[in-house]
């Protein structure tokens, strides 16, 4: 049986985008119909340490932060749970998004392989005539491969092998957010929505985008598809 | 050591460490109560919500925290641990984590208070919420209250990780240092149980010699008693617990916009609100539909237990016949009644533990009385049945061999490739004449049809 796993890889400092930007890589094999909640768990778990309560500012310059809920998510097929920022509207955007890259994959072919990305960035506003600049200061990579079992045994292992393979990853990602490193300073009232996404009516996540990309079964990136979901409050 | 730290920076500081605590055991606790936990999000900010997070404070709990801690704060050599630990129905015990929450001495002098701190132990507080999840005593946990329970005990000082067994595992939740040292909260867990509890069709039966040398009668280091983490009615003392006073336990709720380097007169951080009215989360229409009915206020009226009773009761239903279905069956030598000591699939998925078959329900009326859940569970009778899916009268079967054999069923014959094309070729030999015969007999199948309409 292919075994699933996850191995998670530190891109080389070469391979960021920007100088400040940290890449964290996953790597996932999973059977199709696990797809959508291992990806939903894991980008549930990186937006729950990256949103915070809504914003309130005040007239003397300070603010006050709304307050975040929190709710416990049971996986169907995997012996997994996880929790979830409580905010629906957070959780439409991610399942619409992981929805795609599924249906994705599996109209790429039987070998299913493809990644998905969250990348957390900030605005930097530029003089007329330039577009703002989005400058990326984190990147999460999740690379999936789709595996075909047999029989239901082999399944009913793959549940549980994929289960203890996530608790590893939430584990790491935990590591990752305790290394208190850059995060975007917290922004004056005219400058929130260059850090933060407040579209959202409960929560504030950082600014974030998805994107996927899949491979076709002959591995090449010739005939990849890219397509980009843009989260930004700002039409550009 | 504390002169570059002002006094009101002090007082901010352990104000938060307390609370930090506080909610941190609130946190472990709640995860181990066996049921999926659901709080609200709010835009506005109440001032009751500490590190904006929507932390329920369940006041039997915080009574249990504040006893341990008697006024003090977690220090160096003084930790503050949560045990978590398994109860059989038949009093054996096992402790399955430890969670600690301990303060070392490297400071980080530079580090602001008001803002950086209480926003890193937000975060570790949210790593808790994600940690907690994924160590084995979770989905243990989730499944407790036929043949045991999960219970907690709070104690203060030295961290004591003997009752875990060899090879326990240790997972580093999160660090947050200040000016007073750093706290690092860690979680040290037993190993083998889990490994027992996921492979079932691995399991060998020496597992029952190894488990016997857990189920000891110690006593505990301390004398601080255990709780469960389910509120049975029964085994609370009935005892009404203070919500959590507020008057002066406030959290700050208020950040200067200005970056930390910058200082900033009026807008001090740590600007305290008025004191809240609740529930402020009435304005909110958030409709979680897999919520347990938290109704969003987090300081519980004076009959906490009442409200997690209910929700638990249907979780721990009676408890004599347990659940096929319940992998920690075969830990436990103990013949009950029909059930045989045999790995048995897992059918449903966790979060349906309460879910019953049809042999639960036959069992139920052989004279299991309508216990309260408080009660231990009284001794259990040998009951002669057939079960449902018993091949003849003879042998008698059980659902486990039962669903083994249905999951791997032998090929079906007409699907073997040389007697299916046998017989394929024989069908397409013998239409001709099949079909000559229909024919003739058309008028009737037509009257036929004509019955029918």
């Amino acid at each position: 049986m292919v075994g699933p796993g996850w191995t998670r890889r530190r891109a080389p400092p070469g391979a960021a985008p920007t100088m400040n930007c940290r890449a964290e890589v996953l790597e996932v094999s999973v059977e199709g119909r696990q797809v959508e909640e291992a990806m939903l768990a894991v980008l549930h778990t990186v937006l729950l340490h990256r949103s915070t309560g809504k914003f309130h500012y005040k007239k003397e310059g300070t603010y006050s932060i709304g307050t975040v809920g929190t709710q416990d998510v049971d996986c169907d097929f995997i012996d997994f749970a996880y929790v979830r920022v409580s905010s629906e509207e957070l959780d439409r955007a991610l399942r619409k998004a992981v929805g795609e890259f599924k249906d994705a994959l599996r109209s790429s072919g039987s070998d299913g392989m493809g990644q998905i990305s969250l990348e957390f960035y900030q605005k930097k506003k530029s003089r007329w005539p330039f577009s703002d600049e989005c400058i990326p200061w984190e990147l999460w990579t999740i690379k999936v491969n789709v595996v075909n079992l047999a029989n239901e045994q082999e399944r009913q292992i793959c549940r549980e092998k994929v289960g203890e393979k996530l608790c590893e990853k939430i584990i790491n990602i935990v590591e990752v957010m305790n290394r208190h490193e850059y995060l975007p300073k917290m922004p004056t009232q005219s400058e929130v929505d260059n850090v933060f996404d407040t579209s959202l009516k409960d929560v504030q996540p950082y600014l974030y985008k998805i994107s996927y990309q899949i491979t076709d079964s002959l591995g090449t990136s010739v005939t990849t598809t890219m397509r980009r979901l843009i989260k930004d409050t700002l039409a550009l | 050591m504390d002169t570059d730290l002002s006094s009101q920076d002090r007082k901010d500081l352990d104000k938060f460490i307390k609370f930090f605590a506080l909610k941190t055991v609130q946190v472990i606790v709640q995860a181990r109560l066996g049921e999926k936990i659901c709080t609200r999000s709010s835009s506005s900010p109440t001032g009751s919500d500490w590190f904006n997070l929507a932390i329920k404070d369940i006041p039997e709990v915080t009574h249990e925290a504040k006893k341990a801690l008697a006024g003090q704060l977690p220090a160096v050599g003084r930790s503050m641990c949560v045990e978590i630990s398994l109860k059989t129905s038949e009093g054996d015990s096992m402790e399955l984590e430890i969670w600690c929450l301990e303060m070392n001495e490297k400071c980080d002098k530079e580090i602001k208070v008001s803002y950086t701190v209480y926003n890193r132990l937000s975060l570790l507080l949210k790593s808790l919420l994600a940690i907690t999840r994924v160590t084995p005593a979770y989905r243990l946990s989730r499944k407790q209250g036929h043949e045991y329970v999960i219970l907690y005990r709070i104690y203060f000082g030295e961290v004591q990780l003997s009752g875990l067994g060899e090879g326990f595992q240790t997972v580093r939740v999160g660090t947050v240092g200040t000016p007073v040292g750093t706290i690092t909260l860690s979680c040290a867990y037993r190993i083998n149980l889990a490994f027992m509890s996921t492979r079932q069709f691995e399991r060998t039966p020496p597992i029952m010699g190894i488990i016997i040398d857990h189920f000891v009668d110690r006593p505990y280091p301390s004398s601080s008693p255990m709780h469960p983490c389910n509120y049975r009615a029964g085994e609370d003392n009935g005892a009404v617990y203070p919500s959590v006073e507020d008057s002066q336990e406030v959290c700050t709720t208020s950040f200067s916009t200005s970056p930390p380097s910058q200082l900033l007169g009026p807008g001090k951080e740590g600007g305290v609100p008025p004191v809240p009215s609740q529930p402020a989360h009435g304005t909110q229409a958030d409709q979680e539909r897999m919520c347990t009915p938290l109704d969003g206020v987090h300081y519980s009226a004076a009959t906490p237990s009442s409200s997690e009773d209910t929700e638990t009761v249907s979780n721990s239903s009676e408890g004599k016949s347990g659940s096929p279905h319940d992998l920690l069956e075969t830990i436990f030598i103990r013949k009950v009644g029909a059930f045989v000591n045999k790995p048995i699939n897992q059918v449903n998925p966790p979060d349906s533990p309460e879910t019953e078959s049809p042999l639960q329900g036959s069992l139920h009326s052989e004279g299991s009385s309508g216990s309260s859940t408080g009660n231990t569970h009284d001794d259990f009778v040998m009951i002669d049945f057939k079960p449902a899916f018993s091949k003849d009268d003879i042998l008698p079967m059980d659902l486990g061999t039962f669903y083994r054999e249905f999951q791997n069923p032998p090929q079906l014959s007409s699907l073997s490739i040389d007697i299916g094309a046998q017989s394929m070729a024989e069908d397409l030999d013998s239409l001709p004449e099949k079909l000559a015969v229909h024919e003739k007999n058309v008028k009737e199948f037509d009257a036929f049809v004509e019955t029918l309409q």
